[in-house]
């Protein structure tokens, strides 16, 4: 059999950064917020708003931008809830956050059945920008394919590179990137030097909200076409834990990413290999991979130590 | 400083429940508790009608149609089955919540040992005496859905992973193991649709004579009674109260951590798997692939409820068992998908914790109104 194909090797890397934008998107947000110490449990809930709106605004304005656009304003748009219940009131992160999730699962649902249930619209596809000279290169280049590849890709992928690069820059050499951290290290000496720690949290979290309802986007306009119920099946939950393994280095949120975009999408692959899987030891993939990185190198997973915890002025 | 100490979840330290401060007294109390575990469920039902409204839909119509579909003649015997695996779940997460230990993969580990009952019930029952067969059956549940919860309980324990996310993960896994089972080794080729073998109906647990209802919510009351038992009147469950209070106090105070952590991970995921058998062993009898019911993160919000009192957690199941089976029907009337129960859930969720601020806030001598509000009215 002839598995090593350039077919084959063309559908992995775009499968794979199909795949993974999304993820790469959620735990970009997700990242930033954890440092700033808000464990943002309700990003899949995010994702998911951002998905129905970002289909919707794509649906009915005819242009992907619109739909990236309305799916970051509601993914911010929902974790505003995030912001006032538990940056400003301190209430519990984690139940706030299972509570998004639910009721983003349940609205989603009967918003999409009561709207498009008889329809059930599709998108066509995204323009692809291909680079010249390189997209001829055969298996990265992705010119002549029909999913592309490196380097035929939506302009949306080659942005955020520069947003990767931008976001590492500012966490790592500015002020910004200082004080995110220290709201999730020591929330009071933050506070002690004079920078509110609840507005550099509220910052955090709907930068979070925003590129979660992005990467929701990004899902049904681009990778899917469309939206349906549950269309994210725990994509947020991988995006934490990707962020969580990255630990505040946006290259490793990329690797990661589409690494994970790699074992989604890896039955597609396969089957212009000619061989078929069982799509749910297709799923499971990536989750045991990363219970076993999990195992393998669980002490490295690192979290800020006021991760959860509500910020409150002179409590001890 | 271990990791364990500083990462407890914040929840397991809410105040106990209206301890005595109100001046008002008993009633005062009493009052008090309602306001705080009712008034949530009120609220959401309020908000969940403006949605109703927002779809055309008429609330009064739809949760007239809930009571209606959940308490009719007949109905209410469903609506008593379904207390059976929601009770189960619900006191298996008070024992971990207590100790401050999230287990979200309440969903993995159900699938898991329901697939595993419904795969090895029928050819059980066929070689052993029935109760036998059953208690066989009902230990075999325990100990898959306990032996899923061990690696967040050994991760979180030793690395000081967080465990929902962990937990979470390994609910997804389990979900599609059990599928892999039940399209694999445990499928009935001669049926149409891959699902188990069925278990005769007469094997299956006995009904409560004079009614359809298995001895399964029996079992579930047992459980809830022992789980109440043990995490207030014994040694162990003081331990667990105490790593949930504060587990820097625990491990100065020279408690097994460690042991505290894994122990009360098993347990409840043995009780989840209890809750699986119940489900398959008294209603169902066999799993097709793909079936989940998802009670998983239906039945969190009710444990908070309840304070992490296992009995105090039955009305408030009852009232779930109302929602999901009254719900089917009423979504069913009113033409929605069933997942209207989802957002009464997560909304309930959401004014569970703003009614818990306002409370605290009110223990401590302060006004119901936010601080912005107050600052605008006396400036």
């Amino acid at each position: 059999m002839d598995l090593l194909t350039n077919d084959f090797f063309t559908a992995l890397i775009a499968g794979g950064i199909l795949a993974g934008m999304p993820l790469l998107f959620a735990s970009l947000g997700e990242m930033v917020s954890e440092r700033a110490g808000v464990l943002n449990i309700g990003l899949e809930g995010m994702m998911l708003f951002g998905a129905y709106a970002g289909f919707v605004a794509a649906y009915y304005g005819g242009s992907s931008w619109l739909g990236f656009l309305a799916g970051a304003a509601a993914g911010a748009a929902t974790s505003l809830v995030m912001v006032v219940l538990c940056v400003r009131w301190g209430l519990d992160q984690i139940v706030v956050g299972i509570a998004i999730t639910l009721a983003a699962e349940g609205i989603t649902a009967l918003i999409f059945d009561a709207e498009f249930a008889q329809t059930r619209p599709t998108l066509g596809n995204v323009d692809r920008v291909s680079i010249p000279g390189l997209s001829r290169i055969p298996v990265v280049g992705g010119g002549d394919s029909s999913n592309g590849s490196l380097f035929s890709q939506p302009l949306i992928v080659y942005l955020t590179i520069v947003l990767v690069v931008g976001l590492g820059w500012v966490l790592r050499r500015t002020h910004i990137g200082l004080n995110l951290r220290a709201a999730g290290d020591k929330p009071g000496a933050l506070d002690a030097a004079g920078v509110s720690v609840v507005a550099t949290r509220s910052w955090a979290v709907l930068f979070a909200g925003a590129m979660a309802g992005l990467g929701g986007a990004y899902l049904s306009v681009v990778a899917a076409g469309l939206f349906e119920a549950f269309i994210t099946q725990g994509r947020g939950f991988i995006a934490i834990v990707l962020a969580m393994l990255a630990r505040g280095r946006p290259l490793w949120a990329v690797i990661g990413s589409f690494l994970f975009g790699i074992s989604l999408s890896i039955s597609d692959a396969l089957q212009i290999a000619g061989i078929d899987v069982s799509t749910d030891v297709v799923f499971m993939l990536p989750f045991v991979a990363v219970i076993v990185v999990l195992v393998l190198f669980g002490r490295r997973a690192y979290l800020p130590p006021a991760l959860g915890l509500p910020y409150v002025r002179g409590a001890r | 400083m271990s990791q364990t100490a500083t990462q407890v979840p914040p929840a397991a330290q809410a105040p106990p429940a209206a301890a005595g401060r109100t001046p008002a007294g008993a009633l005062g109390q009493l009052a008090d508790i309602a306001i705080r575990s009712l008034g949530p469920i009120v609220l959401a039902l309020i908000a969940g009608g403006f949605l109703l409204l927002a779809l055309g839909v008429n609330p009064l119509d739809f949760y007239g149609n809930v009571l209606n579909g959940a308490l009719e003649e007949g109905a209410w015997q469903d609506t008593i089955m379904r207390m059976a695996p929601l009770l189960l779940i619900a006191v298996g997460l008070i024992v971990v919540f207590r100790a401050g230990i999230w287990n979200l993969g309440i969903d993995g580990q159900f699938l898991l040992a329901a697939a595993v009952v419904a795969g090895l019930g029928p050819s059980l029952a066929d070689a052993l005496p029935q109760w036998l067969a059953l208690t066989l059956l009902f230990l075999i549940a325990a100990g898959v859905a306990s032996a899923w919860t061990i690696v967040p309980a050994l991760l979180r324990a030793y690395y000081g992973v967080n465990e929902i996310i962990t937990s979470l993960l390994m609910s997804f896994i389990g979900i599609d193991l059990a599928n892999i089972l039940i399209k694999g080794p445990f499928q009935d080729f001669s049926s149409n649709v891959p699902q188990t073998s069925i278990l005769d109906f007469g094997k299956m647990l006995p009904s409560i004579p004079t009614t359809r209802i298995h001895v399964g919510i029996l079992v579930a009351g047992a459980a809830a009674v022992a789980v109440w038992f043990v995490m207030g009147r014994t040694a162990y469950g003081l331990r667990l109260r105490v790593l949930g209070a504060n587990a820097r106090a625990a491990s100065h105070m020279g408690l097994n951590v460690r042991g505290l952590i894994i122990s009360s991970f098993m347990v409840s995921g043995a009780l989840i798997g209890v809750a699986a058998a119940t489900e398959i062993l008294g209603i169902w009898g066999y799993v097709r692939a793909d079936w989940n019911p998802a009670f998983g993160l239906l039945v969190v919000p009710l444990v908070f409820l309840a304070r992490f009192n296992a009995l105090a957690v039955i009305p408030f199941v009852f009232l779930l068992a109302v929602l999901t089976i009254g719900g089917d029907f009423a979504t069913q009337q009113a033409g929605l998908s069933n997942e209207f129960t989802l957002v009464l859930v997560g909304l309930i969720l959401l004014f569970m914790s703003i009614t818990e601020l306002l409370g605290r806030r009110r223990e401590l001598g302060q006004s119901y109104l936010p601080a912005w509000w107050r600052r605008r009215g006396s400036s």
